[in-house]
């Protein structure tokens, strides 16, 4: 600070001030940044505090052991992985099925701190990858709103992200998934969309491209990007906003961006051959025109120019129509019409409930209530009006891509609540702009109207007193010089021409503000009142974000605690049954659930999965669902074939948990039915209700589920109550021929049985008919025929 | 049930009149044992024996040496032994301990393997002593029938024989043999043969040459659980800042008759009494005081039932596997604390430093198959050397942790088949500097320091090629 006071007695001018309160705004926002980046990281550690430093659900568990097998064998290896532990007797290609970029990410961590001897167990750097990695996301959105609306904003924006409840739900410590790292790419794909389209830089654009593969690495949801950002450019060419930075922020972005996704095994050739990415090739080709017309009507003059028009719109139009028919006729071809099915129902939203059982029965594909948007974004939705409003005040390129982006996002999230995490970034970034813009009117006119200040004073007055009861306030100012002076470093002369064009030169600027602000200044005491309950509701919102990030989403739901008179109450029944399995179990056992337990089984288990979570072979998840919801020796034979040894089930029954294996069970019908006819929905419902009380059909009350769930279930109150149905069971006493209990763990919450061994051949006792459901049921049966013909 | 025990006496006699034939032909020693009195404690699955041995110096020339011998297949199972002679009359009585060590003797019959006592006192010619020796057997109770389902009870054989092998000559003995319930199934009678209770006495025999053997096997419930480590590492870090971190890896399996068929739930829960006996539910394992950052988990987190109770004296931790162990179900756990630093750290005359730490498993009544502690001595630590109370397998390794740049010396020790026994205090001695305490944070320093000077100097150095 000593270097600029000396300079300032110096050269006593309003431009060395300027430049010391502009030193001093740049270090203050960086510290703000700093903070905000603590903040984003120190929310998310509720669950390692309330609980443990432990991965949780489901799909991280794949992510850490893959993770695992990254850092024990190293990268090739990993390209190479097939697994032989799930999807038996498939096995699953993981390196060319699997998103890498976060395995890689957390990985190279790993990699990076164990080559400094800091020896954190892979665990460990895989629970405290998602926070890290939401701070980042929260400078990105510094950085995004920043290029939008100038830094107050960006900062404002980039506080309400670090702690937005819906980013929080999917990145706590030890919410080790692909989103974790997405979010951050994907807001750092747009920052660098925007920066190049305000600068112009074609650096920008190539590390645009590289963010946009690490996005492809990171998630699916990388088609969002793609798809959005030809949107825009549509808009600014439809809206004539066409320039050579569009070109330049498009082009590369499209040619480079999809030549890194093919690289990606998983994308691979998808990048050019799925309708997803069409529309960006669409755009591609359509810029390009426009790209030439402006050409053209460059070196042509108007008269000329009119006449090549008409010649190329008649020919062009004849060409076109035969492409398109030609391309129509291609896509239609395919059966899903090139669509991936999860696509399909984000177009429409009823797609997945009619035909993919699958992907309507994870619930977090359904679409979302009204509470949960208030749950979930909080005040941000009202926010996010007022944000879109000064959006268009002035409407620029990037504005409008906000816009743009929180207008489809809004959408997406409507069909699947899952989508809601991509519509956080952007309402909060409109938020932050809202703010911003209402906490500058009201600051401003506060200070116009302060009594006892001469109109000349004024000016620098107001200024200054902005620089320290409002931070973001000044950053809009601030940022202006430094950003002019990168761009003479850059030699962007283009973009200075433009700046020349928004802005005018300082004293003009300031004195057309201090015009403007005599204008539009609000009453002093309505504009108190407002700030007061602006800072009401932001304090409302910072209430409910740590609320919602301590109760509601630190959960790991392997572990679940409930709270009684005597104290906390733990209940660990998963980690108890994965562990049995893993240590009194043969390595080669195989060991069939529903599919939602296939991750955590093999990565905490290590036992061989029928069935996972992964969910890519319908026919697979089908044949466990059918042998879930047949009879007992039906079910034997089918788990038979499979080979497996042990079926584990989770039954909430005892203890009210409510997502156990009887409140999916009607998934399991479906999926089952859908492939393997003889199983029908109807004859698990009683008057189309689904129930497992004395009402219950005779096919529920015999199906396995019902049986290994319920098994001995009597025995522990003597009335056999289901806390979660709240009722009583219907079949009570029942006894299992095919099946043994080999292990239940303490709660009961998890059920392990074992398939008894074959019984061995009687002479002359061998029955000739087989039972009806066998017969008349699916190849795998009689495969399983084949195999013990003595059945 | 009846028809191997008899098989295995009649194998037994024609052994021990094997015996009898190759002792004859052995020299013979001077000294004789006047009076044997042996108690076998089988009350848990480590059998106690407590011998107490009246030696008598018939020979002309004085010695200091006695021998004990053990039949083969005791000594693979033989944990310790020790032997100690109590001095003095009434109330002054001292108790001293005496060296026991393994000893080959070339014309050993039947492969007997032998340990020599070392007295303080040449034992002059006609004089006698008394000795005691306590040694410990582990595996050494057999589960018969090998195989039990949830609600059975645990029944086990013991071997031994009626008569004490030894190579002198025993005028009168007597064993005694305590079951831990009256429930004995069967047991081999050597006339005379008593059982009053809990407790099997055999003899007293008189006058049996060196090398006597009658073969035995007793049949008897013991529900007591089978705590069998199969392997422990101990790592004990030193770190001068103050702390001395201990973690330890266990793998954990119940030894007894292995748990077959079914396991049910609602019959552990319900009747616990009848279902399950033999199961090990809890473990107890005793910390030293002032412990603090316990913890308890396994590879896949936490594990949440466990209990610490301190006082100034001692700490116990009550833990539970997340399952209760049956026969043959195995676990695997790691429990973690870290201890004051100035309680087991402490400085020798010569400059050095050393620490002072127990060896064994602090768990309570286990047996450990095989126990590597490894001490992680400071960076920058010289010449370090260990010296343990009994003999174990010793080797230096080299680890890195936080920030190493010429990484730890790690002392690593070696040692097989303990019991809680083993629990005695080892040294590592070491010589360190204090100014190696510095090297890290001066690292860190000086690393934050050329990071912002190039922040600095990237700040102030215009890179464009263009102006």
């Amino acid at each position: 600070m000593a270097a600029p006071e000396t300079s300032t007695a110096a050269v006593p001018t309003l431009h060395t001030n300027n430049t010391v309160r502009n030193a001093f705004g740049g270090v203050l926002s960086f510290f703000i940044l700093l903070l905000i980046g603590v903040l984003a990281f120190s929310i998310r550690l509720f669950s390692v505090i309330k609980y443990e430093s432990v991965i949780h659900e489901f799909d991280p568990y794949f992510n850490y052991r893959v993770t695992q097998f990254l850092t024990k064998k190293g990268i090739y290896d990993f390209w190479n992985w097939f697994d032989d532990r799930t999807w038996y007797p498939l096995g699953r290609v993981i390196g060319g099925t699997v998103y890498p970029g976060l395995t890689l990410t957390a990985g190279t961590i790993w990699w990076l701190l164990n080559s400094l001897n800091i020896p954190l167990s892979v665990e460990t750097v895989c629970v405290f990858t998602a926070p890290i990695f939401s701070a980042f996301a929260s400078w990105a959105t510094y950085l995004l709103t920043k290029e939008v609306k100038g830094a107050g904003a960006g900062l404002t924006a980039a506080v309400l992200l670090a702690m937005v409840p819906s980013y929080i739900s999917r990145s706590v410590a030890g919410s080790y998934d692909n989103e974790a790292v997405a979010i951050f790419a994907l807001i750092f794909t747009f920052y660098l969309y925007i920066k190049t389209l305000n600068t112009g830089s074609l650096f920008y654009a190539t590390l645009n491209s590289i963010a946009y593969f690490y996005m492809v690495c990171s998630w699916g949801g990388y088609t969002f990007i793609i798809n959005l950002i030809p949107m825009h450019v549509l808009l600014c060419i439809v809206t004539g906003r066409y320039s050579s930075r569009l070109y330049i922020a498009y082009a590369p972005l499209v040619v480079l961006g999809t030549l890194l996704a093919a690289l990606v095994p998983v994308v691979g050739f998808n990048a050019v051959m799925t309708s997803e990415h069409f529309a960006s090739f669409l755009v591609f080709i359509i810029i390009h025109v426009v790209a030439f017309v402006y050409y053209i009507k460059g070196i042509l003059s108007p008269k000329m120019f009119k006449v090549a028009v008409t010649l190329v719109v008649s020919v062009g139009l004849a060409v076109c129509c035969a492409v398109i028919a030609v391309l129509i006729a291609l896509v239609a071809s395919s059966p899903t019409k090139g669509w991936s099915g999860r696509s399909l129902s984000l177009l429409d939203p009823t797609y997945a409930s009619k035909y993919i059982p699958i992907i309507a029965s994870v619930s977090e594909h359904q679409p979302p209530t009204w509470p949960s948007y208030f749950m979930d974004i909080n005040v941000l939705a009202f926010l996010v009006p007022a944000g879109i409003i000064a959006c268009f005040l002035p409407l620029t390129d990037a504005s409008s891509f906000v816009v743009l982006y929180i207008a489809t996002s809004v959408y997406f999230s409507g069909v699947m609540v899952r989508l809601m995490l991509v519509l956080a970034p952007a309402a909060c970034i409109t938020s932050g702009i809202a703010l911003s813009e209402a906490f500058d009117a009201l600051t401003g006119s506060i200070k116009f109207q302060l009594p006892g200040v001469s109109t000349d004073a004024e000016v620098d007055a107001g200024e200054t007193s902005s620089d320290t009861t409002e931070a973001q306030n000044d950053e809009v100012k601030a940022e202006k010089p430094e950003e002019t002076s990168k761009d003479r470093r850059s030699k962007k002369s283009k973009k200075k021409e433009r700046e020349h064009v928004e802005r005018p030169s300082a004293k003009a600027k300031v004195k057309t503000k201090a015009e403007k602000k005599r204008l539009l200044a609000l009453p002093l005491e309505a504009s108190a009142v407002s700030l007061l309950l602006l800072i009401v509701l932001g304090a409302f919102y910072v209430v409910h974000c740590v609320w919602a990030a301590a109760e509601a989403y630190s959960a790991p739901s392997i572990v679940l605690t409930s709270r009684s008179r005597d104290g906390l109450h733990v209940f660990d029944d998963f980690r108890e049954a994965y562990s049995w399995l893993r240590h009194n179990t043969d390595v080669d056992d195989k060991v069939a659930s529903w599919w939602d337990y296939g991750y955590q089984t093999t990565a905490m288990a290590n036992r061989t999965v029928i069935v996972d979570n992964n969910t890519w072979n319908n026919t697979h998840i089908a044949t466990v669902g059918t042998a879930m919801s047949s009879p007992e020796k039906a079910a034997w034979e089918i788990f038979h074939s499979l080979d497996v040894k042990y079926v584990l089930v989770v039954f909430g029954g005892l203890v009210g948990y409510p997502s156990d294996d009887i409140n999916k069970f009607l998934w399991m019908v479906r999926i089952g039915g859908g492939v393997f006819p003889h199983i029908k929905e109807p004859d698990y419902l009683r008057d189309g209700q689904y129930r497992i009380d004395s009402q219950a059909t005779p096919t529920m009350l015999n199906c396995l589920m019902y049986k290994l769930s319920y098994y001995r279930f009597v025995e522990t109150d003597g009335k056999a109550y289901d806390k979660v149905r709240r009722t009583e069971i219907g079949k009570k006493y029942f006894k299992l021929t095919h099946f043994e209990e080999v292990f239940t763990t303490h709660h009961w919450m998890v059920r392990i049985y074992k398939l008894k061994a074959p019984k061995n051949r009687i002479r002359g006792k061998t029955k000739k008919s087989k039972s009806k459901t066998s017969s008349s049921s699916s190849s795998k049966t009689s495969g399983t025929k084949k195999k013990n013909p003595w059945h | 049930m009846e028809a191997p025990i008899r098989a295995r006496e009649i194998l037994g006699f024609t052994l021990l009149s094997l015996l009898f034939f190759v002792c004859r032909s052995s020299p013979s020693h001077n000294l004789l044992i006047s009076n044997a009195e042996r108690r076998i404690d089988l009350s848990s699955h480590i059998v106690k024996v407590y011998l107490t041995l009246k030696v008598e110096n018939a020979g002309s020339t004085p010695t200091s040496e006695i021998l004990l011998a053990f039949p083969p297949t005791q000594v693979d199972h033989l944990a310790t032994v020790e032997a100690l002679v109590t001095k003095g009359k009434r109330k002054k009585t001292t108790i001293v301990h005496l060296d026991v060590k393994p000893t080959e003797l070339p014309d050993a019959p039947n492969e007997t393997k032998y340990f020599t006592i070392y007295l303080a006192n040449p034992l002059n010619s006609g004089e006698s002593t008394t000795l005691e020796v306590l040694y410990l057997f582990t595996h050494s109770l057999e589960p018969f029938p090998a195989e039990i389902g949830q609600s059975e009870s645990q029944l086990v054989f013991y071997r031994d024989s009626a008569l004490i092998l030894s190579p002198y000559h025993i005028k009168q003995q007597t064993t005694f043999l305590k079951a831990p319930s009256t429930k004995v199934e069967s047991f081999t009678r050597v006339e005379p043969t008593n059982r009053a209770g809990t407790e099997m006495k055999y003899g007293p025999y008189e006058d049996r040459p060196s090398y006597s053997f009658s073969p035995i096997l007793i049949h008897f419930e013991n529900n007591s659980p089978f705590p069998v480590v199969e392997e422990l590492v101990r790592e004990v870090e030193i770190s001068h800042w103050g702390n001395l971190q201990v973690t330890e890896q266990y793998t954990l399996v119940h030894g007894g008759a292995r748990h077959k068929g079914v396991f049910s739930r609602v019959d552990y829960q319900s009747r616990p009494s009848l279902n399950g006996v033999s199961s090990l539910r809890y473990l107890l394992a005793r910390l030293p005081p002032r412990v603090h950052s316990v913890y308890y988990r396994d590879e896949i987190g936490n594990i949440s039932s466990s209990h610490l109770r301190t006082d100034s004296r001692k700490s116990e931790l009550e833990i539970e596997p997340r399952y209760p162990l049956f026969g043959g179900w195995k676990a695997t756990f790691l429990i973690g604390y870290g201890l004051p630093l100035q309680d087991f750290l402490f400085e020798s005359s010569d400059d050095r430093r050393y620490l002072n730490f127990t060896f064994g498993c602090p768990l309570l009544d286990t047996v450990v198959d095989k126990l590597t502690v490894k001490v992680v001595l400071p960076e920058g630590s010289k010449d370090p050397s260990a010296v343990v109370p009994f003999p174990v397998e010793q080797h230096f390794e080299t680890k890195y942790s936080y920030l190493d740049v010429v990484g730890r010396t790690v002392v690593v020790m070696e040692k097989k088949n303990l019991v809680p026994v083993h629990n005695s205090h080892f040294q590592v001695y070491y010589t360190f500097k204090p100014m190696f305490m510095l090297a890290e944070p001066l690292m860190l320093t000086t690393a934050f320091f050329l990071f912002f000077v190039a922040c600095v100097a990237y700040l102030h150095i215009d890179l464009s090629i263009r102006k």
